[in-house]
């Protein structure tokens, strides 16, 4: 969309100074000091800076193409599970059963690591493959899905179908993937112990640079040329059919992007949460995604980022707070937000301007005097 | 609505008829008669005794098997009567604070009383036992066994010729086949059929086993299917047994083949019929309105959790109680709910499946309104929205489920008719799942006549089709959308209704259906019921097949999702896409 406001510079500016520098500066003062902020708080906001750059792919696909895809957090799985495996090679044999291999494989039955397993325990190749798979599945996926115009609500129906599928494959411990349990209790990567408070710092500085990247080339690709088509295929795909774009590849390659996004924000993920397993893809996660998107304000940057940070705050303290209602908190905020703020967060000013100007140009009721209440009741449609 | 109506009388008056049948079952037996050829075995000995137990094989009374058994563990005791007669007694089980019972006279069943009517109290060791020696209690074995043989209960009858059958013993053969000659029920001479064939096989007769053979092959028995592959693999049989025994092994082999090739058709038809009833709701909100509804899931609970409520209306009562984490003046807030029981028992507590219909499809219609007329009428033109707001009011619908009704499954009895399950041919039918093949028909039929044949259905169809033409036409929108949506959402919870008799009933039962739903909606094409038929079955079937096939649930089910993604890029528009001119 257009330029960048000279608000949202400033606010994305203020805000990488205050995620990349003034967070870990004050996580390094001694604890018990005033302005300590604990390895906790590093930790969840690196959980949540990660669920931002979902957020930001998912607002690529939908608010700005007109994708709802309710497959984002499969490739974000994906993407942890490649990771996941390079970090259980890494846990050499140091498991409960020292073996060289990872223990669910122990307890499977194995004795030696299957050939899939066997380059990961190269970071360069996991690395590899963490923008790969999710890359392939997406196109294969996409190319599919476009070439025969699915769109709209089967669009959503289909990737949360595949997103279903997916769960179900990796629930299976026939896959070697870890089955039920995943993949847990990660300990090195890179040579660098992973449950030392500085590496964790390091991985969320990791994860608000990834956050920068994202915007930036996100922001860069949406004012470019191609962000126009994008925005026209969102308004109207049929007008941008006709006047001769391929509207399917345009779309395949915003998937794939977005894919590729999401992968990337998983394996961020795994290392700082230290478990990947299922559940990450059932179909709840993507909703939640979405709803992120929706609260902080579609069609935005800045917005899906913010609506990460609002929703899983205020799960985090409601959760603590009020554990028994904490789900309807959740359901009414998103039906609050659809009925009321379409525009999100973000827009929220905008709207509040938008009422008051309604407000201030209000005009009187007619009263027409030269209708008497008879004629008015005449003229009346028949009801029925 | 009349359609409506229609499809909930005629089910009703099925089920009458059902109750009707499970009443009518009356006792048999002469009693006072086999009572004193009781005494009389008892009383005798030698040979006399030995051919008067075979006569008491005859008279199939469970007496005689209680009394016998008795006997033959050393209960049966001898009271000296007055006039120096033995009268047979039994000891009561209950025995008072001294250690001593009541004695039961075997002649007439009553209690053992003195001249002044006074009931008499003995000890185990005051009585002499009637004596039984090893030649007689094997004797009285015998006996028991065949004794269920005359029993007039088709059940026992049945078992007790699988027991005879299955034991190896070909003593028993004359026995099962001068029953065979009494016997009337089809099934149970089958069974005796077999059972005898069965024990022939160890005959030491080829030319006899042979024909054991064949008589299993006819009858395509499959529990005799091992012994005959050990006859068939067997060296040292005669090389024409051997023969026969393989014949007979292919035979069945392929019967059995054939066995599963239905049984799976049938568990194929039933899952399309429940993928049906779920989705056939969500053909009308999504097919025909396009609402995204995620909050379908719900309407189904909502469905389950009636009947299980209407089912407790029925027992003992109903009540629940929330406290919220909120106080004000120092109270706390919270809100509950009591409702009495009618402590209904026997028929009449059957019979509360047949207002859980009904009910469960008025409240979920009325929670379906509610939803309609509070989040989804301003979302008509956000479909893609409808999505996120409605998936909302899932997540609190489940958290209220969880406060009223508990975190963990409830239990929901289903009525004994719809228990247990008949068997044609080896296959076996359960009724419940007869009942939900029988009722997605029903309720197909009735949403056909409703959409086709009312002026409800037409208008619901004209405003689908298109909406500002039918509100130009006078036509009020707004009240069929109202209408449209209860009905869809009062057909989920017809489905949840179903859903609680065959499985567990929980705060997330609907999300399990969801994706298969809309899935199935999809295949379907979205806007035809007749499309949504189609996919159910299809989805249904395939997925038993392949499941039957791979032998593994998840892997047949991810193949269907598989396949059904790859069969939208061959229709895009499902099975019967509605044709139009629009563009979008």
């Amino acid at each position: 969309m257009r330029k960048p406001t000279n608000f949202e510079l400033w606010f994305v500016g203020a805000a990488a100074v205050l995620l990349l520098v003034i967070l870990p500066g004050l996580n390094l003062t001694p604890p018990g000091t005033l302005l300590h902020v604990s390895d906790f708080t590093i930790n969840l906001y690196g959980k949540y800076l990660c669920y931002g750059i979902v957020a930001i792919s998912v607002d690529l696909l939908w608010g700005y193409t007109g994708l709802l895809s309710l497959g984002q957090c499969l490739f974000f799985a994906l993407g942890g599970y490649m990771m996941g495996m390079y970090l259980m090679r890494m846990i050499g044999d140091l498991g409960q059963y020292h073996q060289p291999i990872p223990d669910f494989l122990v307890f499977l039955g194995w004795s030696k690591l299957p050939a899939f397993w066997q380059p990961f325990s190269s970071f360069a190749f996991a690395m590899l493959m963490v923008i790969v798979l999710p890359a392939l599945v997406a196109m294969g996926f996409g190319f599919l899905a476009f070439r025969s115009r699915i769109k709209g609500v089967y669009f959503s129906i289909l990737t949360q179908a595949l997103t279903y599928a997916g769960c179900l494959l990796f629930f299976r411990n026939d896959m070697l993937m870890g089955g039920n349990n995943g993949f847990t209790d990660f300990k090195f990567m890179c040579g660098y112990d992973l449950r030392q408070p500085a590496v964790q710092r390091g991985l969320y500085i990791c994860t608000v640079l990834l956050l920068l990247g994202t915007y930036g080339v996100c922001k860069w690709l949406t004012n470019s040329k191609f962000g126009k088509v994008q925005c026209a295929i969102r308004d109207s795909e049929n007008r941008v059919l006709f006047s001769g774009y391929a509207t399917a590849h345009f779309k395949l390659f915003v998937f794939v992007l977005a894919a590729i996004i999401a992968g990337l924000a998983g394996a961020l993920y795994v290392p700082q949460v230290g478990i990947i397993n299922p559940s990450e893809m059932a179909t709840d996660k993507s909703l939640e995604a979405i709803v992120w998107v929706s609260v902080g304000g579609r069609g935005t940057l800045i917005g899906p980022v913010i609506g990460a940070f609002a929703v899983n705050a205020m799960k985090s303290w409601a959760t603590r707070a009020y554990p028994d209602l904490w789900l309807i908190f959740l359901g009414s905020t998103f039906i609050l937000v659809t009925l009321f703020m379409p525009r999100g967060i973000v827009g929220l000013p905008a709207q509040l301007g938008g009422l008051k100007k309604r407000w201030l140009n209000r005009k009187p009721v007619d009263v027409d005097p030269a209708v008497t209440p008879k004629e008015a009741e005449l003229a009346k449609p028949n009801p029925k | 609505m009349k359609p409506l109506l229609k499809f909930f009388v005629i089910p009703a008056g099925w089920l009458l008829l059902a109750l009707a049948a499970v009443a009518a079952e009356a006792p048999s037996g002469d009693t006072p008669a086999i009572r004193q050829q009781l005494v009389q075995t008892i009383l005798s000995s030698g040979a006399d005794q030995q051919k008067l137990l075979g006569g008491l094989s005859e008279t199939g009374s469970k007496l005689v098997g209680e009394v016998l058994l008795s006997w033959s563990r050393g209960g049966v005791y001898l009271y000296p009567a007055s006039d120096g007669s033995q009268v047979p007694v039994l000891l009561e089980d209950s025995q008072d604070a001294t250690g001593k019972a009541r004695a039961i006279r075997i002649s007439d069943g009553q209690f053992l009383k003195d001249n002044a009517g006074k009931e008499l109290r003995f000890g185990d060791s005051e009585l002499t036992t009637a004596d039984t020696d090893m030649r007689l209690r094997s004797t009285i074995r015998q006996t028991l066994d065949t004794l269920d043989l005359s029993s007039p209960d088709m059940d026992t009858r049945w078992s007790a010729v699988t027991k005879l059958g299955n034991s190896q013993k070909p003593m028993y053969v004359p026995i099962l086949q001068a029953r065979l000659a009494k016997e009337s029920d089809a099934t149970v001479k089958r069974a005796i059929q077999e059972g005898v064939a069965s024990l022939q096989l160890n005959d030491h007769d080829p030319a006899a086993q042979i024909t054991a053979i064949k008589q299993l092959q006819a009858l395509n028995s499959i529990g005799n299917l091992q012994t005959l592959q050990k006859l068939a693999a067997d060296q040292k049989s005669d090389p024409q047994v051997a023969k026969a025994a393989r014949q007979a092994v292919d035979s069945i082999q392929s019967h059995i083949w054939w066995v599963n090739f239905f049984g799976t058709l049938f568990r194929g038809l039933s899952l399309g019929s429940i993928l049906l009833v779920v989705a056939l709701g969500l053909a009308i909100t999504f097919g025909l309105m396009g609402v995204i509804n995620m909050a379908h899931g719900e309407m189904i609970a909502i469905g389950a959790y009636t009947s299980y409520v209407v089912q407790n209306l029925f027992g003992t009562g109903f009540a629940f109680s929330i406290n919220l984490p909120f106080s004000i003046l120092g109270k706390q807030l919270g809100f509950g709910l009591s409702l009495p029981g009618l402590n209904a028992t026997g028929w009449f507590y059957q019979s509360y499946f047949l207002f859980v219909l009904p009910m469960s499809f008025l409240t979920a219609a009325l929670a379906g309104l509610v939803l309609e007329r509070a989040v989804i009428q301003f979302l008509y033109r956000r479909p893609l929205e409808s999505l996120l707001a409605t998936w909302g009011v899932s997540l609190v619908m489940q958290q209220l489920f969880r406060m009223v009704f508990g975190a963990n499954n409830v239990q929901v009895n289903s009525p004994t008719w719809l228990l247990g399950h008949c068997s044609l041919n080896d296959i076996s039918f359960g009724y419940n799942r007869l009942f939900v093949i029988g009722f997605a028909i029903l309720i197909v039929l009735g949403t056909w006549l409703l959409l086709t044949k009312t002026p409800l259905g037409l208008l619901i169809r004209a405003v689908m089709q298109n909406r500002s033409m039918a509100s130009c036409m006078g036509v009020r929108t707004t009240r069929v959308n109202m209408m449209t949506f209860a009905f869809g959402s009062g057909l989920a919870g017809l489905a949840g209704a179903f859903l609680s008799q065959i499985g567990n009933v929980g705060p997330s039962l609907g999300q399990s259906y969801i994706v298969d739903s809309f899935m199935t909606v999809v295949v379907g094409g979205m806007g035809s019921i007749i499309g949504t038929v189609y996919s159910a079955l299809g989805i249904g079937i395939s997925d038993q097949v392949l499941q039957q096939l791979l032998g593994s649930p998840v892997l047949g089910k991810i193949i269907v999702l598989t396949c059904i993604i790859f069969f939208l890029q061959w229709k895009p528009g499902g099975l019967f896409p509605v044709r139009g001119r629009s563009l979008d």
